[in-house]
């Protein structure tokens, strides 16, 4: 399973995240951080859709998002 | 037990320092910062750059990357970057600026310093507005768009055209690279970083002048969210200012 990890005390919020995300599993929360922004993240129950390409991370503009990726392994284990 | 085979892929660059940037939400300030710091590291320049910053929203660039830095007067990048490649030119120089920076103070510097054939890359963000001084006008306003001091729109008669900058810098003869770029979607900023690149290579190899400018989004100067910043770059900005590579002497041609 892929995940990411937001680092929430970077992220302010713009949500760009959302817009590139092939699977639509990004979202606002609705937990403030220390300076007042929504932060972005994946909700518990959609976190095994997340693939790993990484796009979240690449628009993130504060570079607050880190993307683990796990190969897939044959036989759907 | 995917735990254990998982990857990092995607992290900070090592360049970049680790700390919160002043820059407003959803600014693409960051990607371009990102950019420049993933391709130092790669290319393994880090030790070896002096980066010449300019004045306005990306004039604490130094405090964001780990680099030696000089900070120009206001447009004089170009030219102090000259300075700083001639006197150490085992370095790697480049300026990075804004369009109120680069196009408009500052023009003088950079047409002279691109018709010299300087050996300096020029990363040139244009987000069609001055950033950090309220949002005025700068003279790559689009037509028609509202800004502090022209509020009821630029008017090409009285305000002139937008300035297309990497047309004009790919015109005069010491360039030896100039490209355009943008900052709104995954695809752009792929490509973006490939223009970077070969700015820099253009260096590296000793080849000249590398020009990119980066179209990117102001959530904040053109009142919108940041998404709808993205699409005006898409609708508003990419017809008006073409992407792509519009000069690039090396021998392998343009890369898109």
């Amino acid at each position: 399973m892929s995940r990411i990890v937001v680092q929430e005390d970077r992220c302010k919020g713009c949500l760009l995240c959302t817009t590139v995300c092939p699977v639509n599993i990004i979202v606002q929360s609705d937990r403030f951080n220390v300076s007042g922004y929504k932060v972005a993240e994946v909700p518990e129950s959609d976190a095994e859709k997340c693939t790993g390409c990484a796009s979240c991370a690449l628009i993130c503009p504060d570079v607050a998002i880190k993307v683990y990726r796990t190969p897939k392994t044959k036989g759907g284990k | 037990m995917s735990e254990i085979n998982e990857k990092l892929v995607f992290d900070k660059p090592e360049i970049i320092i680790d700390r919160a940037t002043h820059y407003c939400p959803g600014c693409h300030h960051g990607i371009a910062h990102r950019l420049v710091g993933e391709l130092l590291d790669e290319m393994e320049l880090g030790g070896n750059t002096l980066m010449t910053t300019s004045i306005g929203c990306s004039v604490f660039l130094y405090n964001y990357l780990n680099v030696d830095a000089v900070e120009a007067p206001h447009g004089r990048a170009p030219a102090v970057a000259t300075g700083v490649k001639r006197a150490r030119p085992d370095h790697f120089v480049f300026t990075y600026q804004g369009d109120g920076d680069l196009a408009s103070i500052g023009m003088a510097e950079i047409m002279h310093a691109a018709n010299r054939g300087e050996k300096i890359s020029v990363v040139f963000v244009n987000n069609t507005v001055y950033g950090m001084t309220g949002g005025q006008m700068a003279p790559t306003t689009l037509i028609g768009q509202k800004t502090t001091t022209c509020p009821n729109g630029r008017c090409e008669t009285t305000q002139g055209s937008p300035i297309r900058m990497t047309e004009i810098i790919a015109s005069l003869g010491g360039v030896a690279y100039a490209a355009r770029g943008s900052l709104d979607s995954v695809k752009n900023i792929r490509t973006a970083k490939k223009h970077l690149k070969k700015a820099f290579e253009c260096q590296t190899n000793g080849t000249g002048f590398g020009f990119v400018e980066l179209l990117s989004g102001c959530p904040t100067n053109w009142k919108m969210t940041p998404l709808q910043a993205n699409e005006r770059i898409q609708n508003d900005m990419i017809p008006y200012f073409p992407l792509g590579v519009f000069k690039d002497i090396s021998e392998d041609g343009g890369i898109c």
